[in-house]
């Protein structure tokens, strides 16, 4: 498959695997998504969506973090997988 | 009262920190107030040898960059109550997730122990970790417990009552950032030693100031008065 297509973690389908490569937020916000585990290089998995699509449930550092979409649509990464 | 030391409990929420706690006081704790806080903290003591640990619980955070009420807390207390030891425990199966909290440490005190708990379960997952290499690494002991069975204790209070009499000294590791942020902290290092003198690492001062971190700004503030004072 294509390794190099980039997308928006709030773009990512359910069983997506996606290896990030940036994170467009700043101050507190920005800090508590890197301890959180959001950071570059790390891959994160699209565990679940709420039924409106919002927030949705990623798999990163083994443990289960959901985003809202103001965080996850500036958050960036390569699809490494679409888990078929 | 020479012989009494204090050791501040940090960890991620989940790493078995209280199991611990309780495992080495035996419950015998109180919660307990210290100088103009009002949020109250578990603590204990152990005996051991000549001793007495009194243990301090920490909240349980990721991180110790003043998110919440809980991380502001753990931080205050490592940083200006100063205890004579900060334990890090951390979770043997999740390392990766664990050392954010660790190398925040290693960054603001110098006296830590790193405390890999729950390394049964790692065990049984088929993980191994090399605490020798990681002790190497990063300049501090590194000791392999399971709170649950009681393994690992004795080469954990023996670790600490060598760090407490000076027979092991720590030498964190120092974590090197880009050229740009290392200049920046050269510039402000010297400004910031002639203010707070050796009380505090004055490396990670700067880092906190170049993040532009006003709420350590108040309670850097608060502290200088109540030492000055006293």
């Amino acid at each position: 498959m294509d390794g190099s297509k980039v997308v928006k973690l709030a773009e990512a389908e359910k069983g997506n695997v996606i290896k990030i490569t940036s994170i467009q937020l700043d101050g507190v916000m920005r800090r508590r998504l890197l301890d959180l585990g959001f950071v570059a290089g790390a891959d994160v998995e699209v565990v679940r969506k709420s039924p409106l699509g919002d927030p949705i449930a990623y798999r990163v550092s083994q443990t289960t973090i959901a985003l809202r979409k103001e965080e996850s649509m500036k958050i960036e990464g390569e699809l490494m997988s679409n888990g078929k | 009262m020479g012989n009494e030391y204090r050791i501040a409990l940090a960890g991620n929420p989940n790493t078995g920190k209280t199991t611990l706690f309780n495992a080495l006081t035996g419950l015998r704790q109180h919660t307990g107030n210290w100088a103009g806080k009002t949020v109250t903290l578990a603590s204990g003591t152990v005996a051991y040898k000549d001793k007495t640990f009194h243990l301090i619980d920490l909240p349980g955070t990721y991180s110790l960059f003043s998110n919440s009420k809980d991380e502001e807390t753990a931080r205050n207390y490592i940083v200006f109550e100063q205890p004579d030891v900060t334990l890090v425990v951390l979770d043997a199966t999740s390392l990766e997730r664990n050392f954010n909290l660790a190398l925040q440490v290693l960054e603001m005190a110098k006296n830590v122990v790193i405390c890999i708990n729950l390394i049964d379960m790692a065990e049984e997952q088929g993980i191994h970790i090399n605490e020798k290499l990681l002790t190497r690494k990063l300049g501090v002991p590194v000791i392999k417990v399971s709170a649950r069975n009681k393994t690992g204790f004795p080469l954990l209070l023996d670790t600490l009552d060598r760090i407490v009499t000076g027979k092991i000294e720590c030498h964190p590791m120092t974590i090197t950032y880009s050229d740009e942020i290392e200049e920046q902290i050269k510039k402000m290092e010297p400004k910031v030693k002639a203010i707070i003198g050796d009380r505090l690492s004055s490396r990670w001062v700067a880092l906190r100031l170049l993040d532009g971190d006003e709420a350590l700004l108040d309670e850097l503030n608060k502290y200088l008065v109540r030492e000055g004072t006293s």
